[in-house]
């Protein structure tokens, strides 16, 4: 097993692969959040009656597979609309709106997880709306929200190995180039599993870090 | 001054505020009591805003309470409410629990803040507490820290709605003396309170509210020894 014909250039080949998963991942997760936030909270101010068009919305993209959203959206922006956009800008876009799909609930399970009782108490003392938001809820909600949101990130990590679907050559996909021409399927998935780990486990020690590190109070 | 002119307040079909009318000048100290379900904390609510009421007026400094034109925001300032419930901000130390909304809300420094706050905490007998969090205080250092915490925004009126209620009895006693404390410096205070012993040997007035109603006002001494209202008989016997 360990006698391989893989080359230093195809560890290379992976490496650049591994890259195009960790960007997808770090933009979709970052203006996923941004959205899922804005979303979150509007859905908790406004309460479910009000909120339901944005529900429905999101729960179109928690619903429907990631492969279809992938293939559909693809086709309706090239085929239909006729645009020119790269398949790499359409796997940020429909994994942004997945990881706003699920952040928004997060959001709004870690908001209400702040008690109304402290709320008012925040009010009580002058704070405006965005005060109480920005100094009592946020932090609060954060603590409580944060292993979920790790959690949806290495999610969205692993699942961005779909966006190969709209010819974006990320790491699943190279690792199989490679299986291909090596006919190595196993070493190179144990290679291709490695690259994942290292990826996720910063994220995943980040998480204990801060868990670790708020709970002092 | 806080005047409360004909207020009517429900909860859906429940009417919680049947037409109260109760001034309280200022320094006096009002206690209000009376059985759960009477309207006694809703007022309290009703008088810093938080609560709308349906109809009547609630001035506070001649400023309507309710009234569309009035900023809450800016009117809590002077209105500092401690509940039942600690509240404290469990991820901010004790001392920037006080200096939150001094710093927030009124612009203050931190500097002039935290001086302000280690004042008021070492008032309620919590200075050497600065940097501890909230979750390893008793229940009674948090009650007075949320004390404190209010009195850092300098109030003229403070508001406490049971605040002895959710506390494991040999610690009513340190939050009651810390009352009692700013009774003596002349706070304008409306306490309600199931401590017997506090309405009738601190308070200057004391209410009784039943069912949603006023039904009787006195100066304390006159009050327990003879209350007029057949309710307020039958809840004090009932306590004695």
């Amino acid at each position: 097993m360990f006698d391989t014909s893989m080359t230093l250039s195809d560890v290379w080949f992976l490496a650049q692969g591994a890259w195009i998963t960790i960007l997808v991942t770090i933009i979709s997760v970052f203006f996923g959040t941004i959205l899922g936030i804005g979303f979150g909270v509007f859905r908790y101010q406004v309460g479910p009656w009000w909120g339901a068009p944005v529900t429905f919305f999101l729960d179109i993209f928690r619903s429907i597979p990631l492969l279809i959203q992938l293939v559909l959206v693809n086709a309706f922006l090239g085929i239909v609309l006729r645009l020119q956009i790269s398949g790499f800008a359409v796997a940020c876009g429909v994994l942004t709106f997945y990881t706003a799909a699920y952040c928004a609930e997060i959001v709004r399970g870690g908001i209400e997880a702040v008690p109304q009782t402290t709320r008012r108490a925040a009010r009580s003392l002058g704070m405006t709306w965005f005060q109480d938001m920005r100094y009592i809820v946020a932090p609060l909600a954060t603590r409580v929200a944060l292993p979920s949101w790790i959690g949806l990130s290495l999610g969205v990590m692993k699942d961005s190995a779909l966006v190969y679907v709209v010819q974006v050559t990320e790491l699943l996909k190279s690792t199989q180039i490679l299986i291909t021409r090596l006919q190595e399927p196993l070493f190179l998935l144990i290679i291709g599993g490695l690259f994942y780990f290292i990826i996720s486990f910063p994220i995943a020690r980040l998480g204990g870090y801060l868990e670790k590190r708020w709970s002092n109070d | 001054m806080i005047e409360i002119k004909e207020v009517y307040k429900s909860f859906g079909a429940l009417e919680v505020l049947k037409g109260i009318n109760l001034t309280v000048e200022k320094g006096e100290v009002l206690s209000v009591i009376g059985g759960s379900g009477s309207g006694k904390s809703t007022l309290l609510t009703c008088i810093n805003g938080l609560e709308r009421i349906n109809s009547g007026k609630i001035l506070v400094d001649e400023t309507e309470v309710h009234a569309k034109a009035t900023d809450l925001n800016i009117l809590r300032r002077k209105i500092g409410i401690v509940f039942q419930q600690f509240n404290a901000f469990p991820h901010l130390t004790v001392l920037e629990n006080v200096t939150l909304a001094p710093r927030k809300v009124l612009g203050m420094g931190k500097a002039e803040a935290e001086a302000i706050a280690e004042k008021q905490l070492s008032h309620v007998g919590l200075g050497d507490k600065l940097s501890v969090y909230p979750g390893r205080l008793s229940g009674g250092q948090q009650q007075r820290m949320s004390i404190a915490r209010a009195l850092a925004m300098s109030p003229s009126y403070m508001l406490f709605d049971e605040v002895t209620s959710a506390l494991d009895p040999q610690l009513v006693g340190e939050v009651l003396d810390t009352l009692k404390l700013l009774a003596d410096e002349g706070m304008t205070m409306i306490c309600v309170t199931h401590e017997m012993t506090f309405a009738r040997d601190v308070s200057n007035r004391v209410a009784f509210f039943h069912k949603g109603i006023m039904a009787e006002i006195a100066p304390s001494q006159a009050f327990f020894n003879t209350p007029q209202h057949p309710e307020t008989q039958a809840f004090l016997s009932n306590i004695r």
